[in-house]
């Protein structure tokens, strides 16, 4: 499965998570995800995402983006990621990923987007 | 039934740091050599509580944990509502030095991690006659920072829960999650602006490059110990600092990050008893 794949479950993978639903219910905001070369467009509403859509959309406004390699995503996502690439900014910081446009509804729910960024490792810890 | 006491007594020390007058918050236990514990930016002394409950280290070893000024329940000075908080290597060295004193400690072992880590290498560089051996956790001469400290104090993102946020990457996966959440709590009860005030002498004011290599361990033994999981102070940085330092001793430590002696205490005890033997 290709990391653009599994991150295609958030949706379920989030859904299943009520903590961390209960965690974002303060925030309602339209980011973008690229895994690799593929974007992902999110629409979070008090904390649950309402959409996912996959793939180019011209013209799409988000608040802000995230931007990782495919070996990024896929190293982080590791059943137990190794040193430098178990953090989204562990990536950031060797440069494995971007952090773009507004920050501000990011940095207020920090650890909510690290952990919703997070949950595809799921599928590592259960293959 | 008996109450079911931890062994730590805390309470407070009057000193002056610089002509001005301190109330300090510490935390002790044991008997012996004094081991005075340096808590990392924007926390408190709580970090060392497993380090001041283990019998292993305070039947050799009285430990010492303080809250620096403006933090845990040391109260800032007189005059707080007037200023920015920043710590410089000047305040922050008076201040170890202060304490030290005050409790009339004879040549104390200190052990700081992150920037007290980074303090204690300028102990060893300006101070070391004063010490039996220092303990820098998590310490290089310099770090490149990875994030912009003016997020941690704004009326618009919450300080204490964008503080823990930051900083949960630093903790290893592997640690327990108990361990992981309380030292994220204990990061969410900072003072507004302190956590970046504690930066200032990371980032701006204690570049210590060229100067570590002043430092002579024949003086005072030097302790280096970095998790490999820390991406604040990698252990790369650690290393390079201890090729400028003849005669120091490093270690990196395998599924430990950043916050050892709180995330992983079980794991750190391994790393740490034999250094504290050595001391001894």
């Amino acid at each position: 499965m290709s990391p653009a794949d599994r991150f295609a479950a958030l949706p379920e993978l989030l859904s299943g998570d009520s903590d961390l639903c209960r965690r974002g219910r303060w925030l309602s905001v339209d980011c973008r995800v690229d895994v690799g070369a593929e974007p992902f467009f999110l629409s979070i509403h008090d904390g649950a995402l309402t959409a996912l859509d996959r793939g180019p959309r011209l013209m799409r406004s988000t608040a802000f983006t995230i931007r990782a390699t495919d070996e990024a995503w896929t190293r982080h996502w590791a059943a137990m990621p190794e040193p430098g690439w178990h953090d989204l900014f562990a990536l950031t910081k060797r440069g494995a990923a971007s952090l773009e446009g507004d920050l501000r509804p990011l940095l207020q729910n920090l650890q909510y987007f690290k952990d919703l960024l997070a949950l595809p490792r799921q599928s590592a810890k259960g293959a | 039934m008996a109450p079911k006491l931890d062994p730590m007594v805390g309470r407070y020390v009057r000193t002056e740091i610089d002509g001005v007058p301190h109330r300090l918050y510490f935390e002790e236990a044991g008997q012996g050599i004094p081991l005075v514990c340096l808590h990392t930016a924007g926390a408190d002394n709580r970090q060392y509580r497993h380090l001041l409950a283990d019998p292993e280290i305070t039947r050799r070893f009285r430990v010492l944990a303080f809250d620096l000024p403006w933090h845990g329940k040391s109260t800032p000075p007189d005059g707080w509502e007037r200023g920015e908080y920043r710590l410089t290597t000047e305040s922050y060295t008076a201040a170890i030095r202060a304490f030290c004193r005050a409790m009339e400690l004879e040549k104390p072992v200190v052990m700081g991690c992150s920037i007290g880590g980074r303090i204690v290498l300028n102990l060893a560089i300006a101070h070391a006659a004063e010490f039996r051996a220092l303990i820098a956790l998590e310490a290089a001469d310099f770090q490149q920072p990875w994030y912009d400290t003016s997020w941690l104090h704004r009326p618009d993102v919450h300080g204490g829960e964008v503080c823990a946020a930051l900083i949960s990457g630093l903790i290893a996966p592997q640690s327990p999650p108990v361990h992981r959440h309380e030292t994220l709590w204990m990061y969410m009860q900072g003072g507004p602006g302190v956590f970046k005030g504690d930066l200032y002498f990371y980032r701006v004011d204690g570049d210590l490059r060229e100067k570590v290599k002043a430092i002579d361990t024949k003086v005072c033994p030097l302790y280096l110990l970095t998790g490999e999981y820390d991406f604040s102070c990698t252990p790369d940085d650690t290393l390079l600092t201890a090729r400028q330092i003849p005669g120091v001793e490093v270690q990196i430590m395998k599924e430990v990050g950043h916050f050892p002696m709180s995330e992983n205490p079980a794991r750190f005890r391994e790393y740490i008893l034999p250094v504290l033997a050595k001391i001894s």
